[in-house]
């Protein structure tokens, strides 16, 4: 099958990956079409870099098939190899060259000719903002820095499908942003791009379609909005600064709506779904917490966050190690079933 | 995406594939080169370690050694260190390999179409390179400190030659135990229970003679000793063989058994 017969550029079937004992992943399907963004969202061990470790090749799976432009990741590896790009957690430049020497150096070993080389790094570094680190070794630049540089060094040799293990773990809140730009931009150049996240705003911001993984399963897929209304509606939150007060103010809002709430034992913040009456119950819930006499903060309506729909789809709410950018709600959390290799 | 579309329609052939293969190899070299020569620690672990060594056992141990044959312990002395310095030199292949094997170096190497063979050719040729720079200087400084050839160009050519090809042999072994451990510091702790004793237990500082006998039964014919011997015949004069084919058989015998343990552990990482 040629790469021109193929209108997915990524079409994943059951795919089964062992370690040792540890299921990694458990049948995965999904499929991305040409020139989308497919979101891979879960937490750490969800199977998410097993995944993505299959399709660049670097895994073979003990069953079930994947193919990149129409080339089948074991059988048709080389070719496969010759489509994408990946870049991710590790980053693939030599600290000890300069931006310029490693671009070139990913150039040469996609086999381009030099003048392509040279005229391709110009505009990489250009676009990326590195043309003023250029010449200096990579040892000097910022995380963000050296993270552009590691995806200008992957996209040298312009591959159809581009995968990214994670790419903005790691950086401060503008690097984040400056990646968001450079990767919409690949994309609006026709890339078809697979991105792990454990960023739920990041799929949201970034993907085209999301695929929610736990357990090494596709345990959700859709688009961010199709996700949300799996929510089922609008969300009221507030918080209860007084401990004590906790049941009162739950028991207040019970009378309300069937869905149950959800309460962060940290931060004391409730969330509840406010299915489809949503100002109507905002203005209960006012009354009724009044009533009983509840002080509450920053009671409040708003669309259901991916957040949101990490715990509604996994019963637990997705877990960040770091620096807990996503969710504070770490009471709920189940533990992680693999490591992943 | 047009240009890229164009690359990659085409299937390589067989010389198109060998081309890339040279090429990709030669590129890993390049970049493998530049970064030992920007790392001052790199410098001093290969180059003036080994000058050291050169000065120590010279000056500070050599009074002390009794040696047969012309020059005295100097001469005696330089064969031995070069073949040592070539074997150290492996430990920095270990360490590169497993460090880039746990920063993911490789894999995102291996994801991209480029040669299988590339990155452990490039790393072995790279650090064969380096070897030989080293051995020049070692070569350099022993002149400086009295050490003179006794034996003709030829002779110390064979030597030169002779200790790169043990050098190569034993960076193989290297390149197996990082790519196989693949943890700097028990790939540096592995290289000095073998590499310590193997090239000690040797004739390289010693006559073997003024060893305990238990031990030279070992050090006698152990490959260090060897290559050694044949390397301080063509430098110094006396008979090469069998020192010469013994070790040749040896290092033959140590690529062939390595070279797909190499391989297959590098296609492993990961």
């Amino acid at each position: 099958m040629s790469p021109a017969d193929s209108e997915l550029a990524i079409e994943v079937e059951q795919l089964h990956k062992w370690f040792g004992k540890v299921h990694a992943l458990r049948g995965v399907d999904f499929s991305v079409p040409r020139g989308t963004v497919l979101g891979m969202l879960g937490p750490n061990g969800a199977g998410k870099t097993t995944a993505v470790r299959v399709l660049t090749t670097l895994l073979r799976p003990e069953s079930g098939r994947a193919r990149i432009d129409g080339y089948d990741v074991v059988h048709d590896a080389a070719a496969v190899r010759r489509c994408i790009g990946l870049a991710g957690q590790s980053t693939a430049i030599q600290i000890e060259l300069t931006g310029r020497e490693n671009l070139e150096i990913m150039g040469r070993l996609n086999h381009m000719d030099r003048p392509l080389i040279k005229q391709r790094s110009e505009e990489l570094l250009e676009r990326f903002d590195l043309v003023d680190a250029a010449d200096r070794v990579a040892k000097t630049y910022s995380g963000g820095m050296q993270r552009r540089l590691d995806l200008a060094a992957s996209i040298i040799g312009e591959p159809s499908v581009l995968f990214l293990d994670e790419p903005t773990t790691g950086l401060d809140p503008n690097g984040r942003l400056g990646m968001w730009e450079i990767l919409r931009e690949l994309v609006a150049r026709g890339a078809t791009l697979l991105l792990t996240t454990q960023y739920l705003d990041e799929a949201d911001e970034l993907a085209d379609t999301i695929i929610v993984v736990d357990h090494g399963q596709v345990i959700a897929s859709g688009t961010a909005d199709q996700l949300k209304d799996r929510v089922g509606g609008d969300v009221l939150e507030f918080s209860v600064p007084d401990r004590n007060l906790m049941d009162a103010a739950l028991r207040a809002i019970a009378g309300i709506t069937d869905a149950s709430s959800q309460v962060d034992g940290e931060t004391r913040r409730v969330t509840v779904s406010a299915g489809g009456k949503g100002s109507q119950m905002l203005v209960e819930a006012v009354r009724r917490l009044d009533a009983a006499g509840v002080e509450t903060v920053g009671i409040s309506l708003r669309r259901p966050s991916l957040d949101d729909v990490f715990l509604a789809v996994t019963g637990h709410a997705a877990e960040i190690d770091e620096d807990g950018a996503t969710s504070r709600r770490r009471d709920r959390r189940t533990p992680a079933p693999a490591k992943e290799g | 995406m047009a240009t890229a579309a164009a690359r990659l329609a085409a299937k390589p052939d067989a010389a198109q594939l060998f081309r890339w293969a040279v090429s990709d190899a030669l590129v890993m070299t390049r970049r493998n080169l530049i970064v030992w020569l920007r790392v001052p620690a790199y410098i001093v672990f290969t180059v003036v370690q080994p000058v050291i060594f050169v000065l120590l056992f010279r000056y500070v141990f050599g009074g002390a050694i009794q040696v047969p044959g012309v020059g005295g312990y100097v001469n005696f002395l330089m064969p031995g260190i070069i073949a040592q310095t070539a074997a150290f030199a492996t430990f920095a292949t270990a360490i590169a390999l497993a460090q880039e094997s746990t920063k993911g170096v490789i894999d995102r190497f291996r994801a991209m179409p480029i040669a299988r063979s590339a990155v452990l050719a490039g790393r072995l040729i790279a650090d064969s390179v380096r070897m030989l720079i080293v051995i020049v200087v070692i070569i350099a400084v022993g002149y400086a400190v009295g050490f003179r050839f006794q034996n003709g160009v030829l002779g110390a050519v064979g030597m030169v030659l002779l200790a790169e090809a043990f050098g190569i042999a034993v960076c193989l072994v290297s390149a197996f135990v990082g790519l196989a451990i693949r943890d700097e510091e028990s790939v540096q702790a592995f290289g000095l229970i073998w590499i310590f004793p193997l090239t000690f237990v040797s004739s390289a500082f010693v006559p073997v003679a003024t060893m305990p006998s238990w031990l030279q039964g070992f050090a006698n014919n152990q490959p260090v000793t060897l290559v050694i011997n044949a390397m301080r015949a063509m430098a110094l004069g006396g008979p090469v063989n069998p020192a010469l084919w013994e070790s040749l058989v040896w290092l033959a015998g140590v690529l062939i058994v390595f070279t797909p343990l190499a391989v297959r552990s590098y296609r492993r990482v990961g």
